[in-house]
């Protein structure tokens, strides 16, 4: 009995010292690098940011380093933000601000970033942990609640406008990697209000198209001044069955889609190459539709229409060639056809005018047909608000139903 | 597009005109009056047409909504817990109405319980925007969801009537 005892015991003392080993080894592996007061051009296999320098030394970027003065927001740090936030903290920029309020799960593992392990996890904690690992120098703030509630936006807004590189000062760009319509528009609305520049950026549900859009309030048209602009994917919408799931999704669109909207967030934050308002994506054949929407003069988001109001009354760069009378051509080129034509669809019996119908390039569709101002799918009475009956009233004659 | 029945649930549902979100304080109050006239009215109509299907009340501020729905099966009355948010931008985009309960029973969910809606849904809610409100949620997005879903998850033994 005491010979079994003793031999038990011999057991749990090895097991012990090979815990505390692989503690140790594990504690080394995970061990952190000192914070890097400035980028250095070195080019030595210890220097994180050298790679990144030589930007500058082959004329590419003027000034890399200006990148850790630059705040950028992610809204949603799911299979693009993720992404997102990986590349950026890997090119070493200064601050982000990640916005999420879902969970890591299991089901997650098909896309990028989030490791089996992390199941359980806030998307945002669970990623701030991995970024500071990666890069120590990037500042990381997150929030962890959702942007669309009433109270939760005016928190939202208060921090994209306050949360800056300096305190106090607006971000230098939001990245919109939500997965869904409310999010998009309440983003909309914000960078609207606030006169942000922002870039949306979406995978198609089926997994097989992606795209990214920069909106400059006033400049560009804002996420509400048309339905949303998405890749055609020719297939038969018949054979689209929605059985079963909500989504499908692929590392692969979500990788590309994340890199098309880094390289752009880099290319206007640093202020190199060319901008692309619209780029799209569709996987099935590899075609990259790219275009330019300006903004609509009806658009329903009054804060659109008042920036583009003063964009119009901002004097333009002189480079501009495009500016132009609207029956001319807005772009000397058009590789892919793209022209705008007035409304031809039926004249409604509305006397409010019709947003004009888009017509928009090869390879591109709108989501769904632009609001009619007449409803034909209801013809009710409409209530009015001018109706005597108090509010309190309502709200009592309802619970007593 | 929309089946005949629903398009004359539909066409019963008073329009509601005021174009605010629960951000114009004012403005709010006054769409608010009308999203309440417009939900007494459905209401009214399903108890005359002995569809009475759901209860809704809200905050005062008439941001957070919840309450009760129920969907009759086999002569079993099946019965959920039904909730939702205004979000910043209605009425531009729809309620996301919950049955937090169903979570993780059905793929057709979102996070938190969320309803998964048609590709019909959202288009004819954007070509109606004003005038589609809380009341025209409920009947084009969770009735349909209820028929399709609740005798699914019944045959599956997802869900078994419980004794009220």
């Amino acid at each position: 009995m005491s010979h079994a005892i003793d031999e038990l015991q011999a057991i749990i003392a090895e097991l012990k010292s090979e815990l505390d080993e692989q503690k140790t080894s594990s504690r080394q592996a995970a061990a952190h690098r000192e914070r890097i007061e400035r980028m250095s051009a070195e080019v030595v296999d210890s220097n994180p940011y050298s790679r990144l320098m030589a930007l500058q030394r082959m004329n590419i970027v003027k000034e890399y380093e200006r990148i850790r003065d630059k705040t950028v927001a992610i809204v949603g740090v799911g299979g693009v933000g993720s992404v997102t936030a990986d590349m950026l903290t890997r090119c070493g920029i200064g601050k982000l601000i990640l916005f999420d309020y879902d969970k890591v799960e299991l089901a997650n593992m098909n896309r990028l970033f989030f490791t089996p392990d992390q199941a359980g996890l806030s998307k945002v904690e669970a990623a701030a942990r991995t970024l500071g690992f990666i890069n120590p120098d990037v500042r990381i703030e997150t929030h962890n609640y959702n942007i669309t509630t009433v109270d939760n936006f005016d928190r939202f807004l208060a921090t994209i406008m306050e949360s800056g590189t300096v305190a106090g000062q607006p971000v230098d760009l939001v990245l919109s990697c939500v997965d869904n319509f409310e999010a998009r528009m309440a983003i909309n609305a914000a960078c609207n209000e606030r006169n942000l520049n922002w870039f949306e950026s979406g995978v198609s549900e089926n997994a097989v198209s992606g795209h990214i859009q920069f909106i400059r309030p006033g400049d560009t048209a804002c996420f509400a001044c048309a339905p949303p602009l998405v890749v055609a994917e020719n297939i038969d919408e018949k054979t689209l069955k929605r059985e079963g799931v909500c989504a499908a999704s692929l590392p692969t669109t979500m990788g590309i889609t994340a890199g098309f909207l880094v390289q752009n967030a880099l290319k206007y934050l640093l202020n190199f190459g060319e901008v692309s308002d619209y780029l799209g994506y569709n996987a099935l054949n590899d075609f990259f539709p790219k275009m330019t929407l300006k903004p609509n003069p009806q658009c329903d988001d009054r804060n659109c229409l008042l920036r583009q109001k003063e964009f119009q009354a901002r004097p333009k760069p002189v480079q501009v060639k495009e500016e132009v009378v609207s029956d001319e051509p807005l772009h000397a080129t058009n590789e892919w056809g793209i022209e705008l034509v007035a409304e031809d669809a039926p004249p409604s019996s509305n006397p409010e005018p019709a947003a004009p119908a888009m017509e928009v390039g090869q390879g591109l569709k709108l989501a769904y047909e632009a609001p009619e101002k007449s409803s034909d799918d209801a013809a009710a009475a409409t209530v009015t608000a001018a109706d005597e009956t108090s509010l309190e009233d309502l709200m009592a004659q309802m619970k007593s139903m | 597009m929309v089946d005949d029945s629903t398009r004359k649930t539909l066409s019963s549902i008073p329009l509601l005109q005021i174009r605010a979100g629960p951000r114009e304080k004012d403005v709010w109050v006054q769409r608010l009056k009308e999203e309440y006239q417009a939900l007494i009215k459905y209401v009214e109509n399903n108890k005359q047409s002995g569809s009475d299907w759901f209860r809704l009340e809200s905050n005062k501020e008439g941001t957070k909504w919840f309450g009760k729905c129920w969907y009759m099966h086999n002569l079993l009355k099946y019965e959920f817990d039904v909730e939702f948010d205004i979000p910043v931008t209605y009425p531009t985009t729809a309620p996301e109405i919950a049955l937090p309960e169903l979570d993780g029973k059905t793929a057709k969910m979102y996070r938190g319980g969320k309803i998964c809606l048609t590709d019909h849904f959202k288009p004819l809610w954007a070509r109606n925007v004003p005038k589609f409100g809380i009341a025209h949620a409920m009947a084009l997005g969770l009735a349909p969801w209820l028929a399709v879903e609740v005798p699914d998850l019944i045959e599956k033994g997802i869900i078994t009537y419980k004794e009220k």
